[in-house]
């Protein structure tokens, strides 16, 4: 009876490993900024080039921070979602958008909608850089002083938005 | 079929091929204006450029995740080796832009895994499992031997043993 025990237990230690690592997504980059500051930046807003916009301006607020470009595929499969989010006024959502031109992002934002309080225009994309971002879209959750609490890497999904993004949110604004 | 000695080709050629021979004859012509130059580099400083190559060969690209840095014809791969040559350019250190790139994509930016606690395991998990197999294999077949003993049979059971297999011989050679 031993002899067959422990090669079975060796078997059921692999399978729960194996159970546990391919169920992750080996593409997904943790971020290092989670509980950190978000990087400070200065760049034009998109409607308005004259007017800048600093994350110093949303202190006190939570907010969430989706980077987003004209050019991205999957950006239009979360955009629905969050044109629905911001019709609801939960949370203000701010649009970086990455590595685009003025023109294609202003029509896109009027083919699909505008969901942002305010789009920000990241032409050369080194505030992405700052802040991690390696694909489009990524969002983040920022709150009241400022800190990334949480990075959602690919388009939000309304499994996500529902369990982990909103009732974050939620109690970020009770806080 | 026999070769012809080499200071019959040349002659031959000229009298079975004279297309062949005028076309060589416009090459070796057109060819002397054109002497081949070194490659120009393409970026000024070579040092620099040395320097970013060995930097992002240690670095990841996060796109194509299995291809260095250095490698990768990722948009954003261009975008972080640009990056890194400015800093360069400005005097940081290797070491100053490592922990640029780590603290903004964290550890996995690294081409090779940093040995930290949690990657113990990682670094040395292979080494350990290989140590581990040898030593059942080990224990495993010293077992054995100790179980396969010859056992002597004693002088009874061996004319048994004579006495069937003469029995066994004998119908064999009757079948056959």
């Amino acid at each position: 009876m031993n002899r067959f025990l422990i090669p079975l237990g060796i078997f059921i230690v692999l399978v729960v490993f194996l159970a546990i690592g391919l169920n992750r997504d080996p593409r997904e980059v943790p971020s290092p900024l989670i509980g950190k500051s978000a990087p400070a930046f200065e760049l034009p807003q998109l409607h308005n080039p004259a007017l800048k916009f600093s994350p110093a301006e949303m202190q006190g607020k939570v907010w969430l921070l989706n980077v987003w470009a004209s050019w991205c595929v999957s950006c239009r499969q979360e955009h629905p979602l969050l044109v629905e989010l911001s019709e609801g006024k939960v949370v203000p959502i701010y649009g970086l958008d990455y590595k685009d031109q003025r023109a294609d992002a202003l029509k896109w934002l009027r083919d699909f909608g505008d969901p942002y309080t305010m789009s920000i225009a990241d032409s050369d994309g080194r505030v992405g850089m700052d802040y991690g971002v390696y694909g489009v879209p990524e969002t983040y959750v920022i709150d009241k002083a400022g800190v990334i609490r949480y990075k959602q890497i690919g388009p939000i999904t309304r499994e996500v938005l529902d369990s982990k993004i909103l009732p974050m949110v939620k109690e970020l604004q009770r806080l | 079929m026999t070769n012809p000695a080499n200071n019959q080709v040349l002659p031959a050629l000229i009298r079975v091929h004279p297309r062949l021979l005028f076309i060589f004859a416009l090459l070796a012509f057109f060819s002397a204006a054109s002497f081949a130059k070194e490659a120009v580099p393409i970026a000024a400083d070579e040092k620099v450029e040395q320097r970013l190559i060995s930097i992002s060969e240690e670095l990841r690209c996060l796109v194509c995740q299995n291809e260095s840095l250095a490698g990768s014809h990722a948009e954003l791969a261009q975008d972080l080796r640009h990056e890194i040559r400015e800093q360069i350019k400005q005097g940081k250190s290797n070491e100053d832009i490592m922990t640029f790139m780590v603290s903004r994509y964290g550890d996995f930016v690294r081409y090779r895994p940093p040995l930290k606690a949690t990657t113990l395991l990682l670094w040395f998990g292979p080494g350990l499992a290989l140590v581990v197999g040898i030593a059942v294999l080990l224990t495993y077949l010293r077992r054995r031997n100790t179980r396969l003993t010859d056992v002597a049979l004693t002088p009874e059971e061996q004319r048994k043993v004579d006495a069937l297999l003469q029995a066994d011989g004998s119908k064999n050679k009757a079948q056959s």
